[in-house]
C-alpha cells in the first residue's frame, strides 16, 4: 500500500515540476492567463498519461506482436494485394473532384517517398536535399514542354536523364562524406537549387515561375480531366512498387543495405562501395525526376516556392514515419502525411506543431517508423 | 565603400561567431548537429522584442534605457538557456545510444515545433524592435559606424574571450574539453557526462539568445523563420573553422560575414544566401576538418 501511495506522490511531484516549468517557458509568449491554463492542464494531463502509459504497455506490446505476425502473412499472399487496389481504382467514380486532386497528391508522393527511401532506407545516407532532384525534374521538363514544344512522352524520358544525372554528378564529389556531413551537404545543394531557380531570371523565368505547360497526351487523346489523370499518375505509382520490390530483392539492393548496416564490413566483402552509393543516388534521383514531371504536367506552372527544404524535410518524415526500408510503410507514410493535413484542415495552424512533436517522439518510441519492423541498426 | 563593407561584415560575423560557438561545443561533445540550435537564436530574437516591450509598459525603459536593456539581455539569455536545456532533455537524451542520424531527425522536429510553437503564439507577421539608439554613430573616413555595430562587435569579443577563458581555465570548462575527448573516460574519472552535456547546451543557447537579441536590434524586424538560415551559416561558419574548434568557430564565424558582405557588394546580392551554401559544400568536400581543424581517423 505504501509503495504505490509513494509511487504516486512520486508521479504527482513529477508532474507538478514539469508543469510548473512548460508554464514558465510558455510566459513570456503567451502571458499570464495562457501560462496558468497550460499548467492546468498539464497537471492533469501528465499524472493521467503517465499512469495510463504504465497500464497501457503490455496491451500495446501484445498488438505490435499481432501486428508483426501479419506483416509476415501479407507480403506472401499476393491476392491481398488486389483487395487493396481495387478500391484505389475506383476512386474516381463517385468521389467529387477535391478528393482526387488529393489522391493525385499523394500518388506524387509516394514516388518521391519511394525514390528517398532507396537512398535513405536502403543504402542509409540521410539526404536533406532530395527536392533538389525534384525541382530539377519539373523544371527540365517544364523548360522542354514550354520552350522546345516537347510533349509529354518525349519530354519526360529527357526530364528524367537529366535529373538521374544531376544525381549522378553530385553524388560523386558528396559521396566521400559520411553520416551527417553528407547531409548537410545535400541540404547545401538543395538550397543553392532553388536559390539559383529563384534568381536566374532569364532561363527559369525567376520566382514568377514558367506556366502554360500542356496537358500529357495519349494516343492523340489530351489527358485533361482529373480522373484520366489519376490513372495517369497511378499507373507510374504501380510501376514504381513493383520496381522496388523487384530491386530489394535483387543483388544490388542487398548490396546497398549490407552497406548501410556495416560499410567496411560490406567492402570486405566485396561489395564495391563507392559504385553502389552511386547507383543508390542516381537511382533515387531518377524517380524524383518522374515525381517532378509528373508534378509539373498536374499543376501546369510550377515556381521554385513549391520545392523548398520544408518539402524535403516533409519527403523525409514519409518515409520515416512508414518505415525505413519498407515499401509498404512509406507508402503508408506518403499518403498519410498528405491526407492529414487535409483533414485537419480546421486546425490547420497546429498541424506543423504536431508534425515536429511527432517527428520527435517516432525517433524516442519508435525509430523503425510505424510499419517498419525490423528494428533499426544499433551502431553508431 | 569598402571599408563601410568591412564594417557590415564584422557585425554580421560576431554574430554568426556567437551562434557557431553552440552548435560547435554541441558538436564537440555529442557529434550531433544540433540542427534546433537556429531556431534558440530566433527565440532570442523574440524574446527581447517580448521583454523589452514589457519593460517599456512598466515604465522601466522611460526610466532608464541601460537598464532596461541590460535586464532584457538578461532575462533573453536566461529563458533561452532554459529552452536549450529542455530541448536536450527532450528531444536528445533519450536518444544518446540510437543510431547517429536519430537525433539529427529529432533535431529537425524540434526545429519545426519550436518556428510554429512561435508562429503560432506570436502570429506570422514581422515583429518590429523598438529603435531606442537609432542611426547614431561616428563617421570614420568617411565610413558610418553605428553604436550598435559597434557594441555588437564589441559584446561579442567580450563575451567570446571570457568563454575562451571559462574553456580553458575553469573546472567546468576543463570538464568540457575532457568529455569532447573521450566520453566514458570522462565518466571513469568522476565526471558526471550528463551534467556536462546540459551546461554545453545552456551556454551554447545563453550565447545564440545574445546573438538573436543583437540582431533583431541590428536589422529592427524578426520574423519566425529567421533561426534556419541563420542557423544554417552559423553552422557553416563552424565548419569553416573546423568544427569541435572553438576559435575555429570564432574565426570562422568572422570570415564568414566578411565574404557575405563583400560578396553581396561586389559580386551579386541576389545569391546572398546562397554564398553561405557554397562555401559549406566546398569546405566539406576540400577540406572537412576546416581551416583551423586537424585530421582526424576514422575510429571503427
Amino acid at each position: 500500500m505504501t509503495a504505490i501511495t509513494d509511487r504516486f506522490s512520486r508521479v504527482l511531484l513529477r508532474s507538478v515540476i514539469i508543469s510548473l516549468w512548460s508554464a514558465v517557458l510558455f510566459l513570456p509568449f503567451r502571458g499570464i492567463r495562457a501560462s496558468a491554463m497550460l499548467f492546468g492542464v498539464l497537471l492533469i494531463a501528465i499524472p493521467v498519461i503517465s499512469l495510463a502509459g504504465s497500464w497501457l504497455s503490455p496491451l500495446l506490446a501484445a498488438t505490435s506482436s499481432v501486428r508483426e505476425r501479419m506483416g509476415s502473412i501479407l507480403p506472401k499472399d499476393r491476392r491481398y494485394i488486389i483487395l487493396f487496389l481495387l478500391p484505389v481504382l475506383a476512386v474516381p467514380f463517385g468521389a467529387e473532384n477535391y478528393i482526387i486532386d488529393v489522391a493525385v497528391l499523394a500518388g506524387i508522393y509516394i514516388i518521391l517517398a519511394l525514390g528517398l527511401n532507396v537512398v535513405v532506407g536502403y543504402t542509409g545516407l540521410l539526404n536533406l536535399g532530395f527536392v533538389a532532384y525534384y525541382a530539377i525534374g519539373a523544371y527540365s521538363f517544364a523548360l522542354l514542354n514550354t520552350k522546345l514544344g516537347f510533349g509529354f512522352w518525349s519530354a519526360m524520358p529527357v526530364a528524367v536523364i537529366i535529373t538521374t544525372l544531376a544525381g549522378f554528378l553530385f553524388a560523386v564529389p558528396a559521396l566521400r562524406l559520411k553520416g551527417d556531413y553528407l547531409a548537410l551537404v545535400t541540404l547545401g545543394f538543395g538550397e543553392i537549387v532553388r536559390i539559383t531557380l529563384n534568381n536566374w531570371d532569364s532561363f527559369t523565368n525567376g520566382p514568377n515561375g514558367i506556366g502554360g505547360i500542356t496537358a500529357p497526351t495519349l494516343a492523340g487523346m489530351p489527358i485533361e480531366t482529373l480522373s484520366a489523370y489519376y490513372y495517369l499518375v497511378l499507373f507510374f505509382v504501380i510501376i514504381a512498387v513493383l520496381v522496388m520490390g523487384r530491386v530489394q530483392r535483387s543483388k544490388v539492393g542487398r548490396a546497398w543495405v549490407a552497406l548501410r548496416e556495416d560499410e567496411i564490413a560490406a567492402s570486405a566483402m566485396g561489395v564495391p562501395i563507392t559504385m553502389y552509393k552511386l547507383y543508390s543516388v542516381s537511382f533515387g534521383a531518377f524517380w524524383a525526376g518522374i515525381a517532378g514531371c509528373l508534378f509539373a504536367a498536374k499543376m501546369r506552372f510550377i515556381s521554385p516556392e513549391s520545392f523548398t527544404f520544408m518539402e524535403s524535410v516533409l519527403i523525409l518524415c514519409m518515409v520515416i514515419l512508414g518505415g525505413l526500408g519498407s515499401i509498404g510503410g512509406v507508402v503508408v507514410g506518403a499518403v498519410f502525411l498528405v491526407v492529414l493535413p487535409e483533414v485537419l484542415r480546421e486546425v490547420q495552424m497546429y498541424r506543423m506543431l504536431a508534425l515536429g512533436a511527432g517527428i520527435i517522439l517516432l525517433m524516442i518510441f519508435r525509430p523503425q517508423g510505424l510499419f517498419g519492423g525490423r528494428v533499426a541498426s544499433t551502431r553508431r | 565603400m569598402l571599408l563601410q563593407q568591412l564594417i557590415n561584415g564584422l557585425t554580421l560575423g560576431s554574430v554568426y561567431a556567437l551562434i557557431a560557438l553552440g552548435y560547435t561545443m554541441v558538436y564537440g561533445i555529442l557529434e550531433l548537429i544540433n540542427f534546433a540550435h537556429g531556431e534558440i537564436y530566433m527565440l532570442g530574437a523574440y524574446l527581447g522584442i517580448i521583454i523589452l516591450g514589457f519593460f517599456t509598459a512598466v515604465g522601466l525603459t522611460a526610466y532608464s534605457v541601460p537598464l532596461a536593456l541590460f535586464l532584457t539581455l538578461l532575462l533573453t539569455v536566461v529563458f533561452c538557456a532554459s529552452y536549450g536545456f529542455t530541448v536536450e532533455k527532450i528531444a536528445y537524451r533519450p536518444l544518446r545510444s540510437a543510431p547517429k542520424l536519430s537525433p539529427l531527425i529529432s533535431a529537425i522536429g524540434v526545429s519545426i515545433f519550436l518556428q510554429n510553437y512561435v508562429m503560432i503564439t506570436q502570429g506570422a507577421t514581422d515583429k518590429v524592435f523598438p529603435s531606442l539608439a537609432g542611426d547614431a554613430g561616428i563617421d570614420v573616413f568617411s565610413t558610418r559606424v553605428t553604436f550598435l555595430q559597434a557594441s555588437i562587435i564589441v559584446v561579442s569579443g567580450i563575451i567570446m574571450a571570457l568563454l575562451h577563458a571559462f574553456i580553458r581555465k575553469t573546472k567546468t570548462g576543463k570538464a568540457m574539453r575532457a568529455v569532447a575527448q573521450d566520453k566514458s573516460m570522462a565518466s571513469l574519472v568522476g565526471i558526471n557526462t550528463d551534467t556536462i552535456i546540459s551546461v554545453t547546451f545552456i551556454i551554447g543557447s545563453g550565447l545564440a539568445a545574445i546573438a538573436g537579441l543583437m540582431v533583431s536590434m541590428y536589422y529592427g524586424l524578426v520574423n519566425y523563420f529567421i533561426g534556419y538560415s541563420a542557423g544554417i551559416k552559423a553552422f557553416t561558419a563552424a565548419v569553416l573553422g573546423g568544427i569541435g574548434n572553438i576559435p575555429g568557430a570564432m574565426f570562422g564565424g568572422i570570415l564568414l560575414g566578411l565574404i557575405e558582405s563583400l560578396g553581396s557588394a561586389y559580386i551579386s546580392s541576389e545569391y546572398k544566401d546562397a554564398y553561405a551554401f557554397i562555401i559549406l559544400i566546398v569546405i566539406l568536400l576540400v577540406r572537412p576538418a576546416g581551416l583551423l581543424g586537424r585530421d582526424s581517423e576514422e575510429k571503427i
